[in-house]
């Protein structure tokens, strides 16, 4: 995903009524009232039996969350995960679309998700008397706050630390499974390559050797393209 | 619309899985003339319009998550699942049998672990030993050579550690353990419990010229795109069709097989899924090869005058004997493992250490055993990574939850930090535990569906609390700190539901008495001599090893059987 690619931004209006605007050339509304993230392909090839893309296609031709949602959702997961950072964020790796898709995707998400908004905003109206995305930043960090954190026992907060959990669960997860996510993590696999134990300096970091007698059994690398054979002891003599 | 193919085959095959597709190999290669007849569609790995191997997780819109019709993840190659669009099941009283079909050629082989165990002498006798259920009529003597040629001629990785009961091959070299692996060896070795290079029907060497080599990417359960892990299509079919001896019916679905009045098969009808239309192939001998469930289904609905029970069943034991494995499982934190250094760890699929069953003859509260598959390992993020992201805090000391930037050090931080282990035992089959045709359900081309009746009985709960305490003994001797509870009598101690491990054998078991089983010991049906099960139906026992190298070699031996019968023409 490539931050230059034209953005796709919400407006945060009090109203609730947010616009889709491409962000190029948006510079009538002050950045604040504004919410822009790279979007996500929406079509994907991937191995799909004919049933499997008629259902991905109709879960894209679909909409389920309001503009209202997705700005909320968008404002929660650049919480969670925020893009002042060289690997990027949330919303630099797509998660509204993403959170979205998912919600068609899996019916046992969508009522979690919607409710999980409401009573943000329940919330948020009965504290500092907005919605959560027009409360002041400081604000809803304050919301945050009070159920980023399940050993919390208050009652009163059970369903909003139920669904930031989700949130972060999806927020990670979605960032996470993007090349941005890669990176961040340095992960290393998924690719082709010759398996020939742990790297000594990490056996060395954990004290642990392989023992002679089981490598004996493993593979001799250099040898790996030799056609195998046996002797009629069953042992391999090449 | 009913046609009928205009070629008398020698040999009609029914489905393409590892029972099918061996005996597809061996027939075609004999010289027959095979019709090799498959429910699902063509497929092959390595189209591009197929391929799932080597994708990354934004290839995928749900990043490789799970859905109805991938319930093992989005990549996974199975075209089938838990429940199929047309083709219900149903579970009678006390009953939650999970069925897990495939509709692909090649069957389950396309993303089945590859784990190729050998049966040992004493699993084909458990009768002698414990008093439980029956023998085998055939020993390991008698199945040995044909593993000795599948070793050879498919190829599996693994070592000879000369155990009685988990016998040697002909191996490739074993993969090196990877460093969780190392933990767990560690921690087997301080309580005595023996560990060993897991044997897997994965290409760590070339064999031939026609396969490539693993290059380690463990999506053995995506099917590989140059051949190096055993799929019974790239393996066994493809080779066959090349040969010319073999035409290939797929989308085409077995509703029965034709007898004549003599009681014996002229063919079997078919229905084109396609477009529903009916098709008659005529041929001298049949091979039922459908999985061990489908085939009773097949057999059950194939009734006559001659066969007024279905086929085969005048012993009224098609179906019965039902069994599969039993399965528990648990994990742990380990916090050696914490802030690894990352490099590519993928392997083959899969453990590459195992540790099989070590207390034979042992005096316990249940009769047998069971072996371990070891997980963990950095693997490559999906759907589902960072869920409870620093839920380990709890551990040490410190808080769970919160958000931003520092939830990247936790992602980090307990990467890799994992160490799990999966049970596999062996049950007792019982003749109460089965499966019949349901008298009203029938699936969208009409045909009479499976309705499973299965309950485990105090020796598989038995051995299911052992494989608890075993797994907690041996995670905490690694350096883990166990995750989740540990399931007591009230979760029957986390034993998995009946078919739930997909080693699902039994429904036409073979036997030299014809009324207490349904093929003698090549699979042939006591009640037809020119129709043959090949495939994990005539299992008498499933051992604690995963039964798919057995169906392979018993598959061979039948197809050895017909070939010999033919050329005496007893067939
Ligand atoms: C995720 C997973 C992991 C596994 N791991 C292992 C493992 O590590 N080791 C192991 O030994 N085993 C493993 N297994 C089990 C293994 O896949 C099966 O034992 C094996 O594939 C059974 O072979 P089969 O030929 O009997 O049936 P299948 O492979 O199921 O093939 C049967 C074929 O018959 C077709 N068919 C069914 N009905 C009809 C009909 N009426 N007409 C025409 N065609 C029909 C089906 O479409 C299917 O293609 C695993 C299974 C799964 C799902
Ligand atoms: S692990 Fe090896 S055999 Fe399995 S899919 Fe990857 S390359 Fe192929």
């Amino acid at each position: 995903m490539n931050r230059r690619e034209t953005l796709k931004s919400l407006l945060m209006s009090s109203l609730g009524a947010g616009v889709i605007a491409s962000t190029g050339c948006a510079g009538s509304a002050s950045p604040a009232r504004r919410i822009s993230w790279t979007p996500l392909p929406d079509s994907y090839s991937y191995g799909r039996t004919a049933e499997e893309k008629d259902y991905d296609a109709r879960l894209f031709a679909e909409s389920y969350l309001s503009e209202h949602e997705l700005v909320t959702i968008a404002v929660l997961c650049d919480i969670i995960l925020p893009s002042d950072h060289p690997n990027g964020g949330a919303l630099d790796a797509g998660l509204p679309e993403f959170v979205e898709f998912m919600v068609k995707d899996r019916e046992n998400y969508k009522l979690p998700v919607r409710g999980g908004v409401a009573w943000l905003d329940n919330h948020a109206i009965d504290n500092f008397g907005a919605d959560f995305v027009n409360v002041s930043e400081q604000q809803r960090l304050q919301i945050c706050d009070r159920i980023a954190w399940p050993d919390v026992q208050d009652p009163e907060l059970q369903p909003g630390i139920r669904f930031f959990s989700f949130m972060r669960d999806l927020t990670l997860t979605g960032y996470y499974t993007t090349e941005m996510g890669f990176r961040d993590l340095g992960y290393q696999g998924n690719t082709p390559n010759v398996w020939d134990g742990v790297p000594q300096h990490v056996l060395d970091r954990h004290g642990m050797s392989y023992e002679a007698e089981w490598l004996e059994k493993c593979v001799d690398q250099s040898r790996r393209d030799v056609i195998a054979e046996w002797d009629d002891d069953m042992n391999l003599i090449t | 619309m009913l046609a009928v193919a205009q070629q008398e085959y020698d040999v009609i095959i029914v489905g393409s899985g590892a029972g099918g597709g061996m005996a597809t190999n061996r027939l075609a290669n004999a010289g027959l003339r095979v019709a090799l007849i498959e429910a699902g569609g063509f497929y092959d790995p390595a189209d591009e319009a197929q391929r799932t191997q080597l994708r990354y997780p934004w290839e995928s819109p749900r990043r490789g998550a799970s859905t109805r019709r991938r319930p093992f993840g989005d990549y996974n190659s199975c075209i089938g699942g838990w429940e199929l669009d047309d083709e219900p099941f149903t579970n009678g009283e006390n009953t939650d049998f999970r069925w897990w079909r495939a509709r692909m050629l090649g069957g389950r082989t396309n993303h089945w672990g590859r784990i190729s165990l050998r049966f040992g002498p004493l699993d084909f006798k458990r009768y002698d030993v414990d008093g439980l259920g029956d023998n085998w009529p055939i020993g390991y003597e008698d199945v040995k050579p044909y593993y000795d040629k599948l070793d050879k001629f498919v190829g599996v990785y693994g070592s000879n550690e000369g155990l009685y009961n988990d016998p040697d091959g002909y191996f490739l070299p074993a993969p090196k353990p990877r460093l969780h692996e190392l933990y767990y060896i560690k921690g087997a070795r301080s309580l005595n419990v023996p560990v060993y290079p897991m044997r897997k029907s994965v290409l760590t060497k070339r064999l031939n010229n026609r396969r490539g080599v693993c290059f380690y990417c463990s999506q053995c359960s995506r099917a590989c795109g140059i051949h190096a892990d055993f799929s019974s299509s790239t393996v066994l079919i493809y080779p066959a069709l090349e040969g010319g001896q073999v035409d290939l019916y797929t989308n085409t679905m077995v509703r029965e097989v034709v007898t004549g009045d003599d009681g014996r098969a002229t063919g079997v009808s078919c229905i084109n899924t396609l477009d529903g239309s009916q098709l008659e192939i005529t041929g001298r001998t049949v091979v039922l090869a459908a999985s061990a469930c489908s085939t009773a289904r097949i057999l059950l609905n194939s009734r006559s005058p001659q066969h007024s029970d279905g086929l085969g069943n005048s012993s009224g034991h098609v179906g019965h004997y039902l069994h599969d494995s039993t399965g528990a499982s648990r994990a742990a934190f380990l916090p050696d493992l914490m802030d690894r250094d990352i490099y590519n760890e993928d392997g083959t699929t899969g453990g590459h250490v195992y540790t099989p069953w070590w207390l034979e003859g042992e005096n316990l509260d249940f009769s047998r055993g069971y072996h371990l598959e070891i997980g963990g390992g950095m693997g490559m993020p999906s759907y589902g990574f960072g869920f409870a992201v620093n839920q380990y805090n709890e551990f040490l000391g410190e808080r769970v939850g919160g958000y931003g930037n520092s939830l990247r050090d936790d992602i980090r931080r307990f990467y890799g930090a994992r160490l799990s282990i999966a049970c596999r035992g062996e049950s007792v089959p019982q003749f109460s535990n089965y499966c019949e045709l349901d008298p009203t359900v029938v699936d969208k081309w009409g045909i009479p569906v499976l309705r499973f009746n299965y309950q485990w009985t105090q020796h598989e709960i038995n051995q299911a609390r052992h494989m608890q305490d075993t797994m907690e003994e041996l995670l905490e001797a690694a350096g883990g700190i166990l995750l989740g509870s540990k399931p007591g009598a009230d979760r029957n101690y986390g034993l998995t539901q009946p078919g739930e491990i997909i080693h699902e054998v039994g429904t036409t078991r073979m036997g030299s008495d014809r009324k207490t089983s349904v093929t003698n010991s090549f699979g042939q049906l006591h009640d037809a001599d020119n129709v043959f099960v090949a495939d994990a139906g005539t299992f008498v026992s499933q051992a604690d090893k995963n039964p798919t190298w057995t169906i392979m070699a018993l598959s061979w031996r039948t197809s050895d059987y017909i070939i010999e019968q033919m050329n005496q023409r007893n067939l």
